[in-house]
C-alpha cells in the first residue's frame, strides 16, 4: 500500500493545477492571488501544449489509489519532462528555437512560471520518489529519495543551469546568435592575457593579475596564519584570547570595509601618509591604489581564515608524537622539521588553496583599491554595468575565473582533501606540546605583533571612524554621519525614517533573515544525506553541492542575471532572486557545519531509531535534529552573517526597490563619504553581533552529556563572503 | 492473519549474498533460526557476522538471495518496516532523551499513545531492574545500566526477532558474566527469538542454543555448542572454539566409524567422522593432555600458575609445535625444562581434515 504521504503529495499535485496561479507575476505575493489556475489559462487561450500537464494529476491519483508505483513514477517523470520541455521551448516572445517554429508554425507565447508550476514540480518530484522507493530504491526510503531528488533539482536549477548559461552565452554574441569567432576574439583579448607589464610597455591582462595576486595572497596569508597559529598554540604569550577574537571579526565584517580603512590610513590624503609627509617629507603618492593595496587588504581579510584552518590542523597533531620525538633525542628544531611540519603540511596546502580561491573570488577590495590594476572579478562587473556594456565579455571573463577557481577547488578536494593525517584518536592524549625552537619563535613574534597592531588599528577605524568628524584629522565625536544614515525625524505625518540608509538596511535584514532558515535547512539536509546515506552517484552529488563554494560571487551574480531574466524562470528584480542567491551561495556553510557535527555522532543512533520502527523522516526530526542543535545555530548564524556581508553576487541583482546595505556602503565610499560608510558598517557589525547572541538564545543549547556544544566556533571554516 | 504454524522458522536466509563493491561480506549464506531459541553468530572480526545481523535488521540490503522473517519475505523491506529490534554494541541510546523517552520511542513510532506506551515501557524497565531511573539521561547512567535501557528499549516492542550486536564488549569483565546470564534468563523467560553476534567463543558457548561459526563470509559450521566443541568440522572451528592444539597425524580407517591415528609412538582409536585416510590433523583440547609414566616423551617449555589451575607449554619429542595444556593439579606442579611423558584423554580429541 502507498504511504500516507503519497496521498498528500497527490493532492498537492492536483491543487497545483486546480487552485494556484500557473503563471508568475513580478511581485510573488501579488502573484499568489492575482494569477489564474491552469484550467482557466487553458480555457482562455489556445495554449494547447498545456493539456498534458492538466491531465497528469488524474493519472497520479489513480496510481496512488491502486498502488501502481511504476505508473506513478512514469506520470511524475512525464510531468517534469514536459514541464521543462514546454517551458524552455516557448517563452514570452514565441519559440525559443527558431526551427521549432518552422516545424510547428504559429507564434505561441507564455509568461514565466508561477506558484502553481512550482508546487507542480515539487509534488511530481516527491511522487516520483515515493514510487521509486516502493520499488526498492534507496532501501525503500521515500524521504531520503525525495530529499535527494529535491536538492538535486534545486541545485540543477539554481547552480548548474546558471553556470551553464554563462558558458553558453560566452559563445554567443549579444543578440543571442552562435558566434565562435567573436568568442575567440574576446577570449584571447589582450586585456585578459596581455603580458606587457613584464616589458614595461603597459599593464598586464586581468587573468595574469588575478593569478599572480591569488598566489601571493595565498602564500602570505598562509604564512601569517601559520605564525598566528603557532603563537596562539605553542607559545606562552597571553595573546590567545585577542587573536581568537580578531580572527572572528572578519567573518562579520563586510569585506571591502578593510579596503576603506586602508584608504583612510594610507591613501593620498590618509592620515599616515600625511604624517609621513609632514614629519619626514616623504612625498604623497597613490601607491595604495593597485596591487599593493589590494594585496594588503586581502591579507588582512583572509589571514584569519588561514589561521582558523591552521589552528585546527595544529590541534590535530597529537602532542605525544612530538614528545616521542623528543625522547628519541631529537632537538626542538629536528622535532619541528621531521614530525610537526610533515604532519601539518597537508593542512598548510589546504590553507593556501583556500586563500588562493578567496583572493580570486574577492570583489570588494579590488573595487575599492584596484585603480588601474584589473582583476577578473571587477572586470566582470564593469563589463555588465560599465559604459561599454557587454554581457558576452562578462560571460567570457566569468568562464575564465570559474575555470581558475574550479581547478583550485578540484585540486583541493582530490589532492589535499585526502592527504590528511588525523592523529587525534578517541583516546585521551595527555602530552604537552614542546615549545617552539628559538629562531622560529622569534620569527613568529616579529610577524605577528606588527600585524596584530595593524589589524587593531584597521578595526578601530572601522568601528570608530563613523562617529568622529573626520577620521585621522578631526576626532571630535559626532553623531552627524550616523544621523545621515539612520536619522528618525518628526514631520507633518508623524515620525518617519529620514535616514538615507533605512531602506537598504531594512531590506538587508528582512532578506537575510528570510534566507537564514532556508539556507540552514538546505545545508543541513544535504549534510545528512552526504554523511549518513549511501546511494548511487553520491560522489557526484557531493561534488555538485560543494561546487557552489568554488563559484565566485561575481560569476553567480552574472549567471543569475543571464539565467533568470526570461521565462520559464523569471526572477530578476525581485527580492526572491536575492534570497535564492544567498541560499545557494551560502549552502556549503550549512553543509560543512552539518557534516562536522554528524561525524561526531555515532551512526548507530540513526540505525537504532530505524530498527525501532521509526522511518527516516521521524528519525531525522526526533533524533538527528535535536542532536544537531549546535550545527543548526552555526549554520543559521553564518548564513545570516554571510548574507548581510555579501557584495559580489548581489551587486548585480539589487534594484532601487531591493537595495542592500553593502551595495549602499560601496556607493557611499565611492562618493568619498567615508564617515557615513563607516558608521553604517559599524551598525551592521553591531547588529550581526546582536543577531549572533539572539539566535543562540532562541535556538538554545541542550545538555546531552559528554558532547560539547562548541561546533559553532570551529565548524564552518569556509570562505568568507566576497 | 492466522498464526503461522510453530514449524515456521523465525528467520530464514536463502543463499544470501551481500557485496560491498567487489568484496563479498556475506557469501551465499543459508540458515534458519527456530522460534524461541538463541542463536549466536560467532567468528573473528571481518568474517561477516555483523553484516549478517544487519541484513536481518534491514540496515543492509542483500545483493542476492532471500531473507524471510516469520515466513514473510522481507528482502526488500526497510529496517523500519521489519518486526525486529536490535541492541547495539554502543547501545545507541538517544543522548537527548530520558530513559523513559528512549524506551517509549519505538512504541510511539508505531503509533501508540503516550500513556499506553509509558505503561508498557515502565513494565519492561521494571523487568531489567531500572525502576526509578525513568527521568535520567543516558549520560547519567553507568555502562551496565545503559545496556539495560538498550535491552528494555528493544524488548518493549515484542519483536519477532531480537538482535544483539556484541552487547557485552563495552562492559568490564566481571559485569560481562552477569549481564550474559541475565540476557539468557530473559530470553528463556520471555521465550524470545534472539540472534546474537560475538567474537568471544566462551560467551557463545555459555548463552547459545545453537552457534553458527562464520569464517571468510561463509558458514564454517552450524550446530549446538556441544557439537561444535566435540566434533569440529574443520581445523578453523577446532582452533576457534576451545583453542584446540592441532597436531599432524597419520589416519587409517579401521571400520565404518572408527579410525586409528598415529602420533609418534602412540596410536589412538577414535571416530574418524568421515575424514579421509592419510595425513590429517588431531585437535587436542588443552585439558586432554595427561602427564604420567607412559606416552610420548615431551618436555615442559614453560609453566604458569593461575590460581585455579596450571598452564603449560609442552614440546612433544619429534614435533616442533608447542602444545598448550591446562592441568588442574596445582599441588604438585611441573617445572619448566622438566622431561615428562604425555598421553591423551580420548574425550578431548577429534580428527579433522588437514
Amino acid at each position: 500500500m502507498m504511504p500516507i504521504a503519497a496521498r498528500g503529495w497527490s493532492a498537492a499535485f492536483a491543487l497545483a493545477v486546480l487552485a494556484l496561479p500557473w503563471f508568475g507575476h513580478e511581485d510573488p505575493v501579488v502573484a499568489l492571488f492575482a494569477g489564474e489556475a491552469l484550467p482557466l489559462v487553458f480555457l482562455a487561450g489556445d495554449r494547447l501544449w498545456l493539456l498534458p500537464l492538466l491531465v497528469l494529476p488524474a493519472f497520479a491519483q489513480f496510481a496512488v489509489r491502486h498502488d501502481r508505483p511504476r505508473l506513478l513514477v512514469a506520470t511524475a517523470a512525464v510531468a517534469l519532462a514536459w514541464l521543462c520541455l514546454e517551458g524552455f521551448a516557448i517563452n514570452h516572445r514565441g519559440w525559443t528555437w527558431q526551427w521549432l517554429g518552422v516545424i510547428f508554425g504559429g507564434k505561441p507565447t507564455q509568461p514565466a512560471l508561477g506558484w502553481g508550476a512550482l508546487l507542480y514540480a515539487l509534488a511530481a518530484t516527491q511522487l516520483a520518489a515515493i514510487g521509486l522507493a516502493r520499488q526498492g530504491w534507496c532501501r525503500g526510503d521515500a524521504f531520503v529519495l525525495g530529499a535527494i531528488l529535491l536538492i538535486l533539482g534545486a541545485i540543477l536549477i539554481f547552480v548548474f543551469s546558471p553556470v551553464m548559461t554563462v558558458l553558453i552565452s560566452a559563445v554567443r554574441d549579444n543578440n543571442g546568435n552562435f558566434a565562435p569567432a567573436e568568442f575567440w576574439a574576446k577570449f584571447t583579448d589582450r586585456s585578459i592575457w596581455g603580458l606587457e607589464c613584464l616589458t614595461g610597455a603597459g599593464s598586464c591582462g586581468a587573468a595574469w593579475n588575478t593569478l599572480a595576486l591569488a598566489v601571493v595572497v595565498g602564500l602570505l596569508s598562509t604564512l601569517l596564519g601559520l605564525a598566528f597559529a603557532l603563537v596562539a598554540l605553542r607559545t606562552g604569550l597571553p595573546l590567545k584570547g585577542p587573536i581568537r577574537l580578531l580572527s572572528l571579526l572578519p567573518i562579520i565584517t563586510p569585506p571591502f570595509v578593510i579596503g576603506l580603512a586602508l584608504i583612510i590610513m594610507f591613501g593620498r590624503t590618509g592620515f599616515v601618509t600625511t604624517f609621513l609627509y609632514q614629519t619626514f617629507d616623504i612625498p604623497r603618492s597613490r601607491w595604495l591604489y593597485g596591487w599593493p593595496g589590494v594585496t594588503l587588504a586581502q591579507l588582512l581579510a583572509f589571514t584569519p581564515i588561514a589561521f582558523l584552518v591552521l589552528v585546527g590542523v595544529l590541534q590535530s597533531v597529537a602532542p605525544s608524537l612530538e614528545e616521542a620525538a623528543g625522547t628519541l633525542r631529537a632537538g626542538r628544531w629536528r622535532t619541528f622539521r621531521t614530525v610537526t611540519w610533515p604532519l601539518i603540511r597537508p593542512g598548510v596546502a589546504n590553507a593556501f588553496l583556500i586563500g588562493f580561491i578567496e583572493s580570486m573570488a574577492d570583489f570588494g577590495n579590488p573595487l575599492m583599491l584596484g585603480g588601474s590594476f584589473n582583476v577578473l572579478s571587477t572586470d566582470i562587473f564593469f563589463a555588465v554595468v560599465g559604459a561599454a556594456q557587454d554581457q558576452g565579455r562578462a560571460a567570457v571573463l566569468g568562464m575564465i575565473l570559474l575555470g581558475f577557481t574550479m581547478a583550485a577547488f578540484t585540486a583541493q578536494r582530490l589532492w589535499v582533501g585526502r592527504a590528511r593525517y588525523t592523529t587525534v584518536t578517541g583516546k585521551g592524549d595527555s602530552g604537552v606540546p614542546p615549545p617552539l625552537p628559538l629562531g622560529l619563535r622569534a620569527a613568529c613574534y616579529a610577524t605577528v605583533l606588527p600585524w596584530l597592531l595593524l589589524t587593531v588599528v584597521v578595526y578601530a577605524i572601522v568601528l570608530g571612524g563613523g562617529f568622529v568628524e573626520t577620521i585621522g584629522r578631526d576626532h571630535t565625536p559626532t553623531w552627524k554621519h550616523f544621523l545621515i544614515a539612520f536619522g528618525i525625524d518628526h514631520g507633518v505625518s508623524g515620525w518617519f525614517l529620514s535616514g538615507s540608509a533605512w531602506n537598504s538596511f531594512i531590506t538587508t535584514m528582512w532578506l537575510s533573515a528570510l534566507s537564514m532558515p532556508l539556507t540552514a535547512a538546505l545545508g543541513l539536509i544535504t549534510a545528512w544525506l552526504l554523511a549518513r546515506q549511501e546511494f548511487r552517484g553520491r560522489g557526484a552529488f557531493e561534488f555538485l553541492t560543494m561546487m557552489s563554494f568554488a563559484i565566485p560571487g561575481t560569476v553567480i551574480g552574472v549567471s543569475y542575471i543571464l539565467a533568470f531574466n526570461t521565462p520559464p524562470v523569471e526572477l530578476t528584480g525581485t527580492g526572491m532572486i536575492l534570497v535564492l542567491a544567498f541560499m545557494f551561495r551560502n549552502m556549503p556553510v550549512g553543509i560543512r557545519a552539518g557534516i562536522a557535527s554528524l561525524s561526531q555522532i555515532d551512526k548507530s543512533l540513526d540505525e537504532a531509531s530505524l530498527t525501532l520502527g521509526a522511518r527516516s523522516w521521524r528519525t531525522f526530526r526526533l533524533v538527528i535534529l535535536p542532536i544537531l542543535r549546535p550545527a543548526i545555530i552555526a549554520a543559521m548564524v553564518y548564513s545570516f552573517v554571510r548574507a548581510v556581508t555579501s557584495v559580489s553576487a548581489v551587486i548585480f541583482l539589487t534594484t532601487a526597490e531591493y537595495q542592500l546595505a553593502t551595495v549602499y556602503i560601496v556607493g557611499r565610499a565611492e562618493m568619498s563619504e567615508y564617515g557615513v560608510a563607516l558608521a553604517y558598517s559599524a551598525v551592521l557589525i553591531a547588529v550581526m553581533v546582536g543577531a549572533l547572541v539572539l539566535i543562540r538564545l532562541l535556538v538554545g543549547e541542550q545538555r546531552i552529556g559528554r558532547r560539547s556544544a562548541n561546533t559553532a566556533e570551529t565548524a564552518p571554516v569556509g570562505l568568507a563572503a566576497s | 492473519m492466522t498464526q503461522p504454524p510453530a514449524s515456521v522458522p523465525a528467520v530464514t536466509f536463502q543463499t544470501v549474498t551481500k557485496r560491498f563493491g567487489q568484496v563479498a561480506a556475506v557469501d551465499a549464506v543459508s540458515f534458519d533460526i527456530a522460534p524461541a531459541t538463541l542463536v549466536t553468530l560467532l567468528g573473528p572480526s571481518g568474517c561477516g557476522k555483523t553484516t549478517t545481523l544487519r541484513l536481518i535488521a534491514g540496515l543492509e540490503h542483500a545483493t542476492a538471495g532471500r531473507i524471510l522473517i516469520d515466513g514473510q519475505d522481507v528482502t526488500h523491506l526497510s529496517a523500519a518496516d521489519r518486526d525486529v529490534s536490535m541492541v547495539f554494541q554502543s547501545y545507541a541510546l538517544f543522548p537527548h532523551m530520558t530513559v523513559m523517552e528512549n524506551t517509549c520511542y519505538g512504541l510511539r513510532a508505531s503509533g501508540l499513545n503516550k500513556a499506553d506506551a509509558e505503561a508498557r515501557a515502565a513494565d519492561k524497565l521494571r523487568l531489567v531492574g531500572l525502576t526509578g531511573y525513568e527521568r535520567r539521561l543516558p549520560s547519567e547512567l553507568s555502562g551496565g545500566q545503559q545496556q539495560r535501557v538498550a535491552v528494555a528499549r528493544a524488548i518493549v516492542l515484542e519483536p519477532k526477532v531480537l538482535l544483539f550486536d556484541e552487547p557485552l564488549s563495552n562492559l568490564d569483565a566481571k559485569l560481562r558474566r552477569r549481564v550474559r546470564d541475565e540476557i539468557r534468563a530473559l530470553q528463556q523467560d520471555l521465550r524470545l527469538t534472539v540472534a546474537y553476534v560475538t567474537h568471544d567463543q566462551e560467551e557463545a558457548l555459555a548463552v547459545s542454543d545453537r552457534i553458527i561459526v562464520m569464517s571468510h563470509a561463509r558458514i564454517a559450521q552450524d550446530g549446538t555448542p556441544r557439537e561444535l566443541y566435540e566434533a569440529p568440522a574443520s581445523r578453523f572451528v577446532a582452533d576457534f572454539i576451545g583453542n584446540a592444539n592441532l597436531v599432524p597425524v597419520a589416519l587409517r580407517h579401521a571400520d565404518a566409524t572408527t579410525g586409528e591415528a598415529t602420533i609418534g609412538p602412540l596410536t589412538l582409536r577414535l571416530p574418524h567422522r568421515g575424514v579421509a585416510p592419510g595425513a590429517a590433523l588431531l585437535a587436542i583440547r588443552p585439558h586432554a593432555l595427561r602427564f604420567g609414566a607412559e606416552g610420548i616423551p615431551a618436555r615442559i617449555a614453560h609453566a604458569a600458575y593461575l590460581g585455579s589451575h596450571m598452564e603449560y607449554g609442552v614440546m612433544l619429542e619429534g614435533h616442533d609445535v608447542e602444545l598448550f595444556a591446562v592441568a588442574p593439579d596445582i599441588a604438585q606442579p611441573l617445572a619448566a625444562g622438566q622431561a615428562v611423558r604425555v598421553s591423551f584423554d580420548p574425550a578431548g580429541l577429534a580428527v579433522v581434515s588437514g
